[in-house]
């Protein structure tokens, strides 16, 4: 669908008049200002700062929280370590932090939603309902607020914007489990799997790992972020197809520093070398 | 299976620090791009007497040539003509949609003149009503047609606001977004203008008219705003036709005893009025529009329709229930009109019915009525035939013996009259 070719159709109502014809558009032959409205649009965004909301699911152990404190250069988390005394939980129990970052002036309100214990029982049916559970409550909130007759300004929002699935570094294929939650998940939030602790697989190995799983995720018809159906124009299907072809991406995260050649980088540090964590090779 | 959702208590945001550089600070770039490929959309009605020069500011405010023929003052009443055009600079797409009101302030009774154009903004917010209240919406793609600014001509005569404008500008204020000008502001003296102008602010704040007020909370805005709104209402002068002044082109208009630059500052607040309705406050009036206008618009519309937040015990109402409650309540009062109508139907057909038997059972005595008739009549006549039977053989037998009686008298009977006769012929001669 082309944005810029539509011509205005409003609905007619009794005392509407014929509706406005679109001459082609036309080049305002002196200088007006209209987009000036761009400056105004950053500013005024700006002023109201943005939220984001994720969600990391996967197994414990992952690299979960370490993943997260690399993406946002902050020790947002501590990583927990399920004490062997402690009973594993019975209930999948989902942990939200927010916190306010912010970065050149623009205010950045993140909302962190960990869900530990997730697969890590025996009998893991049914593991993803608390998620599910979760993701449509904040659905069904922003609806309450939005259907009210008296409006808030601007209703927060706390619906989760992005889910990061954690896929455990087998380098076989895509496990069961995998693949009944992104089946169920991909239609309902954006997903974006990853692979994780990827420092563990060779470069040869990654790559078919990550072939393997771009097939599995084609014939079971499991549809992730970016998605082809929103892909609104000739730009964005070119940038997006050349994330496509990279997706999952394989991760290592890492929020210790370590001297490498003089440099201080984040990294893990091994028997066998330091990994660097934010480079461009995936 | 239970979920439990554990989360920081609201109050307490922690703000981090971050120690090294993570790349959102490009999110107001992303929304802008966003934005851009979406297009704007901005819509402006200009409301005026016919002749007073609102195509020909429109024309100047975005350097193009708008077609259109001016209007003829015969209009039987107030009409509106929207008109879209699609303007693009650099990579800015605008889809400007022009409203103008034909005919206004032509009539002899000018009393409902305001409504046409009242009936035309309610009708946009109710567009956008609709389609919010869509179960399938795309507000994406949404062609916004609600008004977003509403420039008011007045005309330039010097001494103070008609009552046909405050009037209609008292019912558009809580719609539109008003901004208020001076047309034709080149007929006015500059000491004038002056006592004008502050007369016109005046008697719009004593009768407590709300105009658009110019945002002064954002830094870099406050102060070009509050320095514009000192010159509320804006002295404008349109023109498309271009005179040489020094060695440059430029918009203005040429009389006799002189040339009035349309962009130069001391001749008119033409240019103010551009920055501020396009350079400076365009997002602000959209936002003004959507946030204030049309929340009052929706508010008022739902509680017409008999939503409510929160019933009498202060509970908050679902929309859901509502709505569920209303569809109860009108299939009950639709199965009750049916059962009437099933009623009164029965009752009806209950009465044709009686109506038929009675019309049958007198049919029946009539024919029982004819039938006995006939067999009395049938009676009589052939007791009639019997007395004539009757008769008829005493005739006969009378016949029959009265022959014999002549036959016989007619033998004995001819002496006898032969003696009668000699004897009347005695008598007679």
């Amino acid at each position: 669908m082309d944005p810029l070719r539509r011509s205005p159709s409003p609905c007619s109502s009794s005392s509407r008049p014929p509706s406005p014809r679109t001459p082609p558009p036309c080049e305002a032959q002196g200088y007006v200002g209209i987009e000036a409205v761009l400056d105004q649009v950053k500013i005024k965004a700006m002023k109201m700062g943005f939220e984001f909301n994720i969600m990391v699911v996967g197994q414990s152990g992952l690299g979960k929280s370490t993943m997260v404190n690399t993406l946002f250069r902050s020790k947002m988390w501590r990583s927990s370590l399920p004490s062997l005394g402690v009973p594993t939980l019975q209930t999948l129990q989902l942990q939200s932090m927010t916190h306010v970052i912010e970065e050149k002036g623009v205010r950045l309100k993140l909302t962190v939603t960990d869900t530990p214990g997730f697969g890590d029982q025996i009998n893991n049916d049914k593991c993803w309902d608390p998620i599910l559970g979760y993701i449509k409550e904040q659905y069904e909130r922003y609806l309450q607020e939005e259907i009210l007759i008296t409006r808030q300004r601007h209703i927060p929002d706390t619906r989760v914007h992005c889910c990061i699935y954690f896929v455990p570094p087998t380098g076989h294929c895509l496990r069961p489990l995998d693949i009944e939650f992104l089946q169920r998940l991909c239609r309902m939030v954006n997903v974006v799997p990853v692979i994780a602790r990827a420092d563990s697989l060779t470069i040869e190995e990654r790559e078919a790992f990550r072939l393997r799983i771009q097939k599995d995720l084609r014939t079971h018809c499991i549809e992730v972020y970016p998605q082809k159906c929103f892909d609104e124009d000739i730009n964005d299907r070119l940038l997006n197809s050349k994330i496509r072809e990279r997706i999952p991406f394989a991760v290592v995260g890492a929020d210790r520093e370590h001297l490498v050649n003089g440099r201080c980088v984040l990294g893990r540090k091994t028997k066998w070398g330091v990994i660097e964590a934010p480079t461009s090779r995936t | 299976m239970a979920v439990a959702v554990g989360r920081q208590s609201n109050e307490e945001l922690r703000n981090l620090s971050l120690s090294g550089h993570v790349g959102f600070d490009s999110l107001p770039d992303q929304l802008v791009n966003k934005s851009t490929s979406q297009g704007f959309c901005f819509n402006i009605l200009c409301v005026g007497e016919t002749g007073i020069g609102k195509s020909t500011l429109m024309d100047t405010l975005f350097n193009t040539k708008f077609e259109s023929d001016p209007a003829t003052h015969n209009e039987p009443g107030v009409r509106l003509k929207a008109r879209s055009y699609e303007l693009q600079e650099s990579n800015v797409r605008l889809k400007l949609t022009i409203v103008d009101t034909v005919g206004f302030g032509d009539q002899i009774n000018k009393d409902d003149s305001y409504k046409p154009i009242v009936e035309y903004i309610d009708a946009q917010f109710e567009a956008y009503l609709q389609e919010e209240l869509k179960i399938k919406r795309s507000l994406f793609n949404y062609h916004d047609t609600r008004i977003h600014a509403c420039l008011y001509f007045i005309a330039p005569t010097g001494h103070s606001l008609k009552s046909l404008d405050l009037v209609t500008m008292k019912k558009l204020d809580s719609k539109v977004n008003i901004i208020p000008i001076i047309a034709k502001a080149d007929t006015i003296a500059k000491n004038e203008l002056h006592k004008f102008k502050s007369k016109i602010m005046s008697e719009l704040v004593s009768n407590g008219v709300q105009i658009y007020q110019f945002p002064t909370d954002e830094e870099t805005v406050a102060e070009i705003n509050a320095t514009m709104s000192v010159h509320l209402p804006f002295a404008v002068v349109g023109s498309t036709e271009e005179v040489k002044i020094g060695n440059k082109m430029a918009k203005a208009r040429q009389y006799p005893w002189g040339v009035v630059q349309v962009e130069n500052e001391n001749h008119c607040d033409f240019v103010k009025l551009r920055e501020m309705l396009i350079r400076v406050n365009m997002e602000d009036l959209r936002e003004q529009t959507h946030t204030r206008h049309y929340e009052l618009y929706r508010r008022c519309k739902l509680e017409e329709m008999g939503f409510k937040d929160t019933d009498p015990d202060s509970k908050p109402f679902s929309l859901q229930e509502t709505y569920e409650a209303k569809r109860n309540e009108f299939l009950g009062e639709l199965q009750k009109k049916e059962e009437e109508m099933r009623q009164m139907f029965v009752m009806r057909v209950k009465e044709k019915e009686a109506e038929l038997k009675e019309a049958e059972k007198e049919l029946h005595e009539k024919f029982d009525l004819l039938k006995r008739t006939h067999q009395e009549e049938k009676k009589k006549v052939e007791d009639k035939k019997k007395e004539l039977e009757e008769e008829v053989n005493n005739f006969q037998k009378k016949k029959a013996a009265a022959q014999l009686l002549q036959s016989q008298a007619q033998q004995s009977g001819a002496q006898q009259t032969k003696k009668d006769k000699d004897k009347k012929n005695f008598f007679f001669m």
